[in-house]
């Protein structure tokens, strides 16, 4: 964990009025041009639609319209039992797709406080940094596109493929593997695994510094990006950002390590990536850092991987081992309950939030003491993300909204749910 | 299994934030916090509706709960009801679109005689002066058509939150600069995550002739 750092009191900025997260023409100039970029348009990530006004080629209204992917995943969540919904978390955030389902186990064991072997937390932590891993280089990728480069997009795309081989090795998917369980994640690694991540950890830093030659002293990049979307911390925290955005802002927040972190993070050695500026720049930098910060982490899982079991033996929660149920009739009945009814989870009320690759993501889970969860909420960092669009786009030029855009990193299957 | 190999997970709310609770009345009177409860080691404080913006703005500025981290609602209708069977069913079979506690039973600690609850959690992010990023939810419970008051101009980041509430459970947001639904279609009728909302047979969008 950093050090505490000296107590620092932060202005109050002057809340920004009506509503921040759109912008509003200040004239009615009959000069000015609305135009719709999206729903389907490369730059947006998905299916976003941003009614933009323009004046000339400068940015004066800005509004997103989302909800083109909404599923309803709350609402299916809701009757589904507790072990049938975690197929369903991942997909939402589909770049840092592992992220979610390690948030939405780790909501249900704080309201069942169960406890989970150490071994499982650290397998978590490695796939949750290669999840990390994966977001960015798609990151770094798309978003390198959207300033015109388009070489950095192959190069991230060959190694992002490295990042789902692995997965696929672990946990027999290359996407949404399910791999978390309530209790621990489903098998322990395979025979052959660690060998293969220590190739990818080599040919990885030997990959991010290459990046970081191709964006470095680029002065097209620099130009494009230097200086554009400021956002100061104050008006940061003012959005409710959080993770590489609000650290590219110069604030040291990060749930891996703040109060001590969670889970195996709490053993590991780790200091929040932080740059100063807040700009798209920045949160190009961050992000590029943290894909070495993250190596650095999976390196630190492999070498002090702990032994013993990946998955809690509190059979009221947990299947028993398949061997099992051919001799043990308690095993027996307990598979039957666990399959058909679920597990019940005590009442009450629970957020439990981790750091995904764009920052909190928490579940807020309302138990009502049976095996369905009563309500589950996702606070998804994109949605609270793209509300700050506006506020960071005011008078830019619109090729300058593409390139903020690329740089907060909503994920549209995040915003919508 | 030995205790060694075991580690709580729980990812932490610091320590429950008493004091901050104690101020709040000491400030603004003993009927502002109606209830405290306690759970998994996250404190909530259930406040009266009316009180809720002088609460949020006093934990900002007094308390340094700069970070409003997440609001949702959640509609309690048929908590308590008197189906236990988590099919949402009675004698007569299953019942898909009849809400029902799964709870069997169990009361529930916090579900009011009102059917919606509101709670906005809160965090302290920069403020911090001792390492402890403390939160703190704060709650209030409405009934239907009732309005809570909005946190936009407290909190600005509440905007697409409380949007969502009003979206998907139709709760009003008062003083909220821009309510209007926000991830279903404007003309959509009813709100998708009230528990009396059907979840079977429901019309086929875009077919009228009109």
């Amino acid at each position: 964990m950093a050090a505490t750092k000296a107590p620092r009191v932060w202005p109050q900025v002057a809340v920004l009025q009506p509503t921040p997260s759109e912008l509003y023409p200040a004239s009615d100039n009959p000069d000015l041009l609305e135009i719709n970029l999206g729903p389907n348009h490369p730059s947006t990530h998905g299916v976003l639609r941003v009614i933009t006004t323009l004046d000339g080629e400068i940015v004066v209204g800005l509004k997103c319209e989302i909800g083109y992917v909404h599923t309803g995943i709350e609402k299916n969540i809701e009757q589904k039992t507790y072990w049938k919904a975690i197929p369903y978390v991942p997909r939402m955030d589909y770049l840092s797709f592992f992220s979610g389902e390690t948030a939405f186990c780790m909501a249900v064991e704080k309201a069942l406080e169960l406890e989970v072997p150490r071994r499982a937390e650290w397998i978590r932590v490695l796939f949750q940094e290669l999840a990390r891993l994966h977001s960015h280089l798609v990151f770094l990728g798309t978003g390198s596109v959207d300033l015109g480069g388009i070489a950095l997009l192959f190069y991230c795309f060959r190694a992002r493929d490295e990042v789902l081989d692995l997965f696929e090795m672990a946990t027999g998917q290359r996407m949404h593997p399910r791999y978390c369980q309530v209790g621990g994640v489903a098998e322990d690694l395979p025979k052959g695994f660690e060998p293969s991540c220590r190739k990818f950890i080599t040919f990885m830093r030997d990959q991010v510094n290459q990046y970081d030659e191709l964006i470095k002293a680029n002065p097209i990049w620099l130009q494009r990006t230097k200086g554009i979307g400021v956002l100061p911390p104050e008006l940061a925290m003012q959005m409710g950002l959080t993770g590489p955005n609000l650290r590219a802002s110069g604030v040291p927040y990060d749930l891996r390590t703040a109060n001590g972190g969670y889970g195996a993070y709490r053993e590991l050695d780790y200091t929040p990536v932080v740059e100063q500026g807040g700009d798209v720049h920045a949160r190009f930098r961050v992000r590029v850092e943290e894909m070495r910060s993250s190596l650095d982490l999976i390196e630190q899982v492999l070498d002090g991987l702990p032994s013993g079991p990946t998955i809690s033996d509190d059979r009221k929660v947990v299947l028993p081992p398949r061997h099992e149920l051919h001799t043990s009739m308690e095993s027996l009945i307990h598979h039957f309950k666990l399959v058909t009814e679920g597990f019940t989870v005590p009442a009450g009320e629970v957020y439990a939030p981790i750091e995904s690759a764009r920052g909190e993501f928490g579940f807020h889970l309302v138990a009502d003491g049976g095996p369905k969860p009563w309500r589950v909420r996702l606070r998804s960092p994109s949605l609270v993300l793209l509300q700050s669009l506006a506020v960071l786009c005011k008078g830019v030029y619109l090729a300058d909204l593409i390139a903020i855009l690329a740089s907060i990193d909503p994920v549209l299957g995040d915003v919508d749910r | 299994m030995s205790s060694d190999l075991l580690t709580l997970n729980s990812p932490t709310w610091g320590e429950p934030d008493h004091g901050a609770g104690d101020r709040l009345t000491a400030a603004l009177g003993a009927d502002v916090i109606v209830r405290r409860v306690e759970h998994r080691g996250e404190l909530t404080l259930d406040v009266a509706v009316d009180q809720l913006v002088a609460v949020c703005t006093l934990l900002r500025d007094a308390e340094g709960y700069d970070l409003l981290s997440d609001v949702t609602g959640v509609d309690y209708l048929g908590y308590q009801g008197e189906v236990a069977g988590y099919w949402g069913g009675g004698s007569a079979g299953r019942d898909l679109n009849r809400s029902a506690s799964a709870g069997k039973g169990a009361v529930p600690e916090a579900a009011g005689p009102k059917r919606f609850s509101v709670s906005t959690t809160l965090c302290k992010v920069m403020t911090v002066t001792d390492g402890n990023h403390r939160r703190l939810r704060v709650r209030v419970w409405v009934d239907e058509g009732e309005p809570v008051p909005s946190l936009v101009s407290v909190y600005p980041s509440a905007d697409f939150h409380e949007r969502e509430a009003f979206d998907l459970l139709g709760i009003p947001f008062a003083g909220h600069p821009n309510l209007r639904r926000i991830l279903m279609p404007e003309d959509w009728g009813g709100h998708p995550q009230r528990k009396d909302y059907p979840l079977g047979g429901e019309p086929v969008q875009f077919s009228d002739e009109v």
